[in-house]
């Protein structure tokens, strides 16, 4: 039997703008869509939850939510897709319970995919119950407004920039509480953004998009590391995401070391993780330095023993792109070309890589 | 009051009651829809929706005199449908007064779901809510003050239209002889203290009406959402 997808080939022509989409999405995990504004996420999006109509077809599993040229389109609200917006979009009339019951008597047919008591327990929203969407925080206005979405039962749920109203300090916040649905639930998600710090974090999977199309799909791991999409991550968030797993805290000074490949590897910022847990980290091409010996009397904490792979000179620039491999791990540094020479570094040669662990803080 | 004063205050009251609710059940979907259509009618629409607000109340009590004429097409056909005729009744003077209030039921009912978008609308399909669903229940409840004073405006301009009704209805006792054409009756008889004991009961009740319409909308917006 064929694992269940999103499957989709869309047209839409707006004046200045054409979309035309087309790919076909395992329904597990997190697949984010990344691209700059105005790359046609948001329109996607919205095509799939039946907010827009454009030319061409969805299929969500087996059930076919829009046909043109059979005349098929199945309306927004029968479609088993939950959205989240950005800005929440809770029923300013209805207090926070209110809000959630809104969804359970909607909610489609079937099995919920998490218990109420459930859903209000692992979005940390029984505080907030008897509020009223005025009275609360950014923050928690998004974790209501995701229990809401969890409670309609849908089979695929659509997350638009959930995050990008929030500042840095809501954002890091309500990350672990997504993480949580995400692996509590099951639910495959479809999440749209234009922070890479989010997609290094969340995705399985990545859709690239750029003017209307799709540029690339795959595995989040193989789409951070490719060079040829920096131009459209852009090349300051350039970098790879690795996985690695929670060892030891380090309480005095607020630092958690962790593990890739055997390597330890010190990070700040993780102090709420258990050992043992698995947690994604991005090192951007940019935050890493290599030496050919192991430096000594250096500030930095993680040297991490890698063999260069590549290396790929700006055409008409000072820098060069180097990737590197940790074990099976990809990683990448982004040096100038002067130093490539001056190190007489070139793929095949052991090095190390020197990463500062403030780097790891989260950016924007 | 004296006993006879009582038949057109509460004709009166009948009239603009009747009218307000028949023009929320036309308004709500109407404002709805200019609210959101993106159709090239919409500003014939909208203009021919604000004619009343423009036109002397006589030239549109004049063509629905002659609308409802029993000779005319339309008159005879409801005289047929119906058995009675729309000139000098009540009837008549419900369809005058719902064509005459339009823009006051309209226009706040339209600005009040244009300032809201189209994001409950959405939110609620996304949570399963069918259209008319979604629009009792994520629509109007923050579209409340819009309806208040949309029915507020439309009760007290009923009240106190004068124009279109002395054309349509007359001035039969009962039937059509409401609030203003008695004070306009009372002058004529140089009844002052009735005509006085009206217009300040009219005078109080609109100044206490677009009162209450000024205090509703005052408050600043609980913005949620």
């Amino acid at each position: 039997m064929p694992a269940e997808t999103l499957a989709f080939d869309l047209r839409l022509t707006r004046p200045g703008f054409a979309l035309a989409a087309r790919a076909e999405l395992p329904l597990a995990g997190v697949s984010v869509v990344f691209g700059p504004s105005g790359s046609g996420k948001t329109t996607l999006l919205r095509l799939i939850a039946g907010l827009e109509r454009g030319e061409g077809r969805i299929a969500l599993g087996g059930e076919v939510l829009a046909d043109s040229s059979a005349g098929a389109f199945v309306p927004a609200h029968r479609r088993s897709v939950g959205l989240l917006f950005q800005e929440g979009r809770l029923f300013g009339h209805l207090s926070v319970a209110g809000n959630l019951a809104y969804a359970e008597r909607r909610a489609r047919p079937g099995a919920p995919a998490l218990p109420r008591t459930e859903v209000i327990e692992a979005l940390g929203v029984g505080g907030l119950l008897d509020r009223r969407p005025g009275a609360l925080s950014g923050g928690e206005r998004q974790r209501v407004a995701l229990a809401r979405a969890l409670l309609a039962r849908p089979r695929l749920l659509l997350l638009y920039e959930p995050l990008s109203a929030l500042d840095l300090k809501a954002r890091a916040a309500i990350l672990p509480y997504l993480e949580t649905v995400f692996v509590r639930t099951g639910l495959p998600v479809l999440h749209v953004t234009h922070s890479v710090d989010e997609a290094a974090r969340l995705a399985d999977r990545m859709v690239v998009m750029e003017a209307g199309r799709i540029a690339a799909t795959g595995p989040a791991e193989t789409m951070l590391a490719r060079l040829d999409l920096d131009r459209l991550i852009g090349r300051f968030e350039a970098g790879a995401r690795v996985e690695a797993r929670v060892r030891a805290h380090d309480p005095a000074y607020g630092l958690t070391i962790c593990e890739v490949e055997g390597v330890p590897l010190t990070v700040p910022g993780l102090a709420g993780l258990p050992a043992g847990a698995r947690v994604r980290l991005r090192i951007r091409a940019r935050d890493v330095a290599l030496a050919l010996a192991p430096p000594q009397g250096l500030s930095i904490q993680n040297v991490l023993p890698v063999t260069i792979t590549e290396i790929v000179p700006e055409p008409d620039g000072h820098m060069a792109d180097l990737r590197l491999a940790l074990g099976t791990t990809g990683l990448r540094a982004r040096l100038t070309r002067k130093a490539v020479d001056t190190l007489g570094l070139a793929p095949g040669i052991a090095a190390y890589a020197l990463v500062k662990s403030v780097s790891f803080e989260p950016g924007g | 009051m004296q006993g006879p004063e009582m038949g057109p205050i509460l004709l009166t009251l009948l009239l603009a009651g009747t009218t307000t609710l028949v023009l929320f059940g036309l308004g709500l979907p109407f404002a709805f829809w200019l609210a959101r259509t993106r159709s090239p009618l919409k500003p014939v629409l909208e203009a021919l929706t604000a004619l009343p607000l423009v036109l002397p109340p006589t030239v549109l009590g004049f063509y629905l005199l002659i609308l409802f004429n029993p000779e005319a097409p339309l008159g005879s056909a409801i005289l047929t449908l119906t058995g009675t005729s729309l000139t000098f009744s009540f009837t008549g003077l419900v369809f005058a007064s719902v064509l005459y209030s339009l823009p006051f039921m309209v226009q706040p009912l339209q600005a009040a779901f244009e300032a809201q978008g189209r994001a409950a609308m959405e939110a609620a399909a996304s949570l399963g809510a069918g259209p008319v669903d979604a629009f009792f229940t994520a629509v109007l409840p923050p579209a409340a003050r819009g309806v208040l004073t949309a029915g507020v405006l439309t009760f007290a301009h009923t009240i106190g239209e004068f124009g279109v009704v002395l054309m349509v209805g007359g001035n039969i006792p009962g039937r059509t002889e409401v609030i203003s054409i008695a004070i306009y009756e009372h002058v004529e008889t140089l009844d002052y203290a009735s005509a006085h004991a009206l217009s300040a009961g009219l005078l109080v009740f609109s100044f206490v009406a677009l009162l209450l319409v000024y205090l509703v909308n005052r408050r600043v917006p609980v913005h949620a959402g």
